[in-house]
């Protein structure tokens, strides 16, 4: 009876949900291996070639190419989707995506306003007195 | 429904249960240690926060622009992408159950990590010898705490790696082992997600004046 089960169990789950490891395939490794390859090329040629002539301009551009390029790695060589684990991988990384945004941006804000209200000049003029 | 079981287990068929419910893996490896790494990507996305901070702070020392050799990082950043690849290769044969071919390109992978520890090594000597060490100014610090975080999680890959190696010359494919390279395969292919960061954050936007 039990044996019956654990058969027909098994055979349930790797017929809809296939085995607990993601499934690889080559196709999918050589699309993200390629779409990398090019996705780190064009900041690198971007900054020491000297396209842009802002520096602004050029660390806005590598930083869009960079998030491109997380996405096509999760993609393809994570195999991150919506299906995996029950959904809980995705919930996972969107929470963690939110935490990460919120400690460098929170950061980076908060540390540019201290600067920018506590400048040195200010400082100075402070201890000149 | 008794009735039913027992008609079917008389004529041979096999038992059918139609479960309503969603399948539920049998164990929670795989969302466990993603969740690890999770956990793991807030480390890092600390150490950014503070790369972010002070990385401008130069102390009258040497700045990114002056330090960074783009050339040795676009290798670097080659040879980890490489290792990708290599990884992704590793896993098809272990899909086909092939246990030489699984342990091959997992050794190539690691030689690529090598490669790459080694790259940093000597970058790491070269600025200590240059006086630009970690103690030199804030800057320096984080970078220092940064990128040497993301050297020392390869180094702990490449250990993992060859111990894998051997567990699979000698059980061979069984599910635990393959159970360790997929979480091995996360685990990397991970690096490499926050190596896209360090390459773009600290080295790139580091030589931008």
């Amino acid at each position: 009876m039990s044996e019956h089960h654990d058969n027909v169990h098994e055979h349930h789950a790797h017929e809809h949900h296939g085995d607990e490891l993601p499934h690889a395939d080559l196709k999918s490794y050589m699309i993200g291996f390629i779409l990398s390859v090019i996705l780190t090329a064009i900041p690198f040629w971007v900054v020491m070639g000297g396209v842009f002539e802002t520096s602004s301009t050029t660390a806005l551009v590598i930083l869009g190419f960079a998030a491109v390029q997380i996405v096509v790695h999760m993609i393809y060589f994570l195999h991150m989707n919506f299906q995996s684990e029950g959904g809980w991988n995705m919930l996972a990384l969107i929470f963690t995506a939110v935490m990460v945004f919120i400690t460098l941006a929170g950061s980076l804000w908060v540390m540019y306003h201290l600067n920018v209200n506590m400048m040195p000049g200010l400082m100075e003029a402070v201890h000149g007195q | 429904m008794v009735d039913t079981t027992q008609t079917q287990q008389a004529q041979g068929q096999p038992l059918q249960f139609y479960e309503t419910e969603e399948h539920h893996p049998q164990t929670g490896t795989m969302l466990g240690f993603w969740l690890y790494l999770m956990s793991d990507c807030l480390i890092f996305a600390s150490l950014f926060a503070t790369y972010g901070v002070l990385g401008r702070s130069y102390a009258g020392g040497p700045t990114g622009a002056e330090l960074f050799d783009l050339p040795l990082v676009a290798m670097n950043t080659a040879l980890l992408l490489l290792s990708s690849i290599t990884y992704g290769f590793a896993m098809l044969e272990m899909q086909k159950n092939r246990v030489r071919g699984t342990i091959g390109w997992l050794l190539i992978t690691g030689l690529f990590g090598i490669g790459f520890l080694s790259l940093e090594l000597y970058e790491f000597a070269h600025l200590i010898h240059e006086g630009a060490g970690p103690q030199t100014s804030a800057f320096l610090t984080s970078f220092f705490a940064l990128v040497g975080t993301h050297g020392l999680h390869v180094f702990f890959g490449i250990v993992w790696l060859v111990t894998l190696c051997f567990q699979l010359r000698k059980h061979g494919l069984i599910p635990e082992n393959k159970r360790r390279v997929a979480c091995l395969s996360m685990f990397w292919h991970f690096l490499d997600v926050v190596w896209i960061g360090v390459f773009t954050f600290v080295y790139l936007m580091g030589v931008l004046v």
